[in-house]
């Protein structure tokens, strides 16, 4: 089933063209993973996505009474607004106590709940954000680098439970990542994006193709997002890959 | 009937306002609005020019023109100026054109003291009426919107994902805002509205652990700080909307002080 259809998108920001000609599907159970340099559109696709930004050319179709499970990159809690855990995790919606301990439980996070948000580790607030996005139970899962803050093994143990979740939920899950070597394990379906798509297919064939090795170098360890390449959109066509 | 006492006419008048004031202020304080509050309430004089002018119902000018106020002000952000400086301009230009526009009402004589600083005393059981409905529709708009405003609060991306529309929000806030203005003139004049909507929610934050706990605890002190500045101003004799306000300060200050205490407590001695 096709969660999520997107045609000819583009975006544009203070009269910029920050996303071209966009075409993106993303189907139920299906992990995919958008990579690409700083300034490359990813979280202006993902808001795109949600809503946040319009379309200024092209559409996104959802599929109807899609519920999407939201986990930004960072979120800022302004001081004078208190907010424990728990309040936290029934926003907007009234969730159950036992369901949000069992949320935090799932997550890692167990007795969390009474704490104040502003009091937290980085890698504690990412957990409970993914909780919380979990407690919507989505259809699909939109997470913009949400490992953040996390070290090596936290990082593990996220994309280990974001496997776990597809595999439970069955949902679809949408993420932009750093971490390329991780994504490469983690997902289905790899997106190299750099104003417009790049290269899209299976991690193995991404890893391997020009437009992939031209923009992250042919040792991505070192090359991470180190320089943006310049070159015609679409020099790899996605069909040939995918 | 107990209504016939002008005392107890305004100490409900003061916590009709306090209680509408409290979650909205809570809002004000939380997106740091502050200074649009106060741009919505200063030009409420330009309303009451205008509807001396019309001769229409002074609540209804106040409200048309702090609505428009605080449209304007929602559209024009974001578009060359810094918030500040915009509503700089527009707070005080508004104050400004409303004392002008209040000179050429001719033939009127009014107390311009009275939209000022208010004059609680002088609430009739009609204003009372305006009072307590305006409280009940603002109080309603926030009970049922609540959630989605915090999230909206919160972060607009987050809002979008749970389907909810951040402009909508704000919209609903800008329009409880005007009523608070519309409400409260009377009771502590323009100059000293947008005071009691920040004041007591800054002081109830260091004792509030969730949203709901501050705005609960923000209204109490609002309107403690109602009727105590009423019986203050009653013995001491003086202007009672500045003095409602003041109280609300010392009550901001005792509670920064011992929420500051109660910090330092809690660094040398971390709750296990």
């Amino acid at each position: 089933m096709t969660l999520l259809a997107i045609e000819h998108l583009d975006i544009a920001l203070g009269g910029h063209l920050v996303l071209e000609d966009i075409h993106l599907t993303l189907e139920r159970g299906e992990i995919v993973t958008i990579v690409g340099p700083n300034g490359s559109g990813k979280t202006t696709l993902l808001r795109s996505i949600i809503g946040s930004l319009a379309p200024t050319r092209g559409r996104i179709d959802a599929s109807p009474g899609l519920t999407i499970g939201y986990v930004p990159q960072r979120l800022h809690l302004d001081a004078t607004l208190p907010m424990t855990v728990a309040r936290f995790m029934s926003l907007p919606r009234r969730r159950p106590s036992h369901r949000v301990d069992q949320a935090l439980d799932r997550a890692g996070v167990a007795g969390l709940g009474s704490r104040q948000m502003s009091e937290l580790s980085g890698g504690q607030f990412q957990r409970i954000l993914l909780a919380r996005a979990l407690l919507e139970s989505p259809d699909l899962l939109i997470l913009d680098e949400a490992t953040q803050g996390l070290d090596q093994r936290g990082i593990a143990e996220f994309y280990r439970q974001i496997e776990q979740v597809r595999r439970e939920l069955g949902c679809g899950v949408l993420m932009v990542s750093h971490e390329l070597h991780v994504v490469m394990r983690a997902s289905d379906r790899v997106v190299c994006l750099n104003r417009s798509i790049c290269c899209e297919g299976t991690p193995e064939r991404v890893a391997t193709s020009p437009a992939y090795l031209a923009m992250f170098g042919h040792d991505i360890q070192d090359a991470l997002a180190l320089y943006r390449h310049h070159h015609a959109p679409l020099p790899v066509s996605s069909e040939s890959l995918s | 009937m107990i209504l016939d006492d002008f005392l107890v006419r305004a100490a409900l008048a003061g916590i009709g306002v306090a209680l509408a004031a409290a979650p909205l202020g809570c809002f004000v304080v939380w997106r740091r609005m502050a200074y649009f509050g106060d741009a919505t309430a200063h030009a409420a004089i330009l309303g009451v020019a205008l509807s001396l002018v019309l001769s229409t119902s002074i609540f209804a000018g106040v409200l048309v023109i702090s609505l428009a106020m605080a449209t304007i002000v929602s559209l024009l952000s974001g578009k060359g100026y810094a918030m500040d400086t915009l509503l700089g301009v527009m707070a005080h230009s508004a104050l400004a054109f409303g004392l002008v526009a209040v000179s050429f009402v001719s033939g009127v004589r009014i107390d311009l003291m009275a939209y000022l600083f208010g004059d609680i005393l002088a609430v009739g059981k009609a204003d009372l009426a305006v009072i307590w409905t305006g409280t009940a529709l603002v109080l309603g708009l926030m009970g049922w919107r609540w959630s989605n405003l915090l999230t909206a609060t919160l972060n607009t991306d987050l809002a979008h994902a749970s389907g909810i529309d951040p402009k909508r929000e704000q919209l609903i806030l800008t329009l409880s805002l005007a009523v608070v203005v519309a409400v409260a003139l009377k009771v502590v004049g323009v100059l000293l509205i947008a005071a009691l909507l920040i004041i007591p929610a800054a002081a109830a934050r260091p004792f509030s652990r969730t949203p709901e706990a501050m705005a609960l605890l923000a209204a109490a002190i609002g309107a403690t700080a109602a009727t105590g500045g009423l019986q203050a101003a009653y013995w001491l004799d003086t202007p009672t909307g500045p003095t409602i306000v003041s109280l609300a300060a010392i009550l901001f200050a005792l509670a920064s002080l011992a929420g500051n205490a109660r910090r330092k407590a809690w660094r040398a001695e971390p709750p296990r």
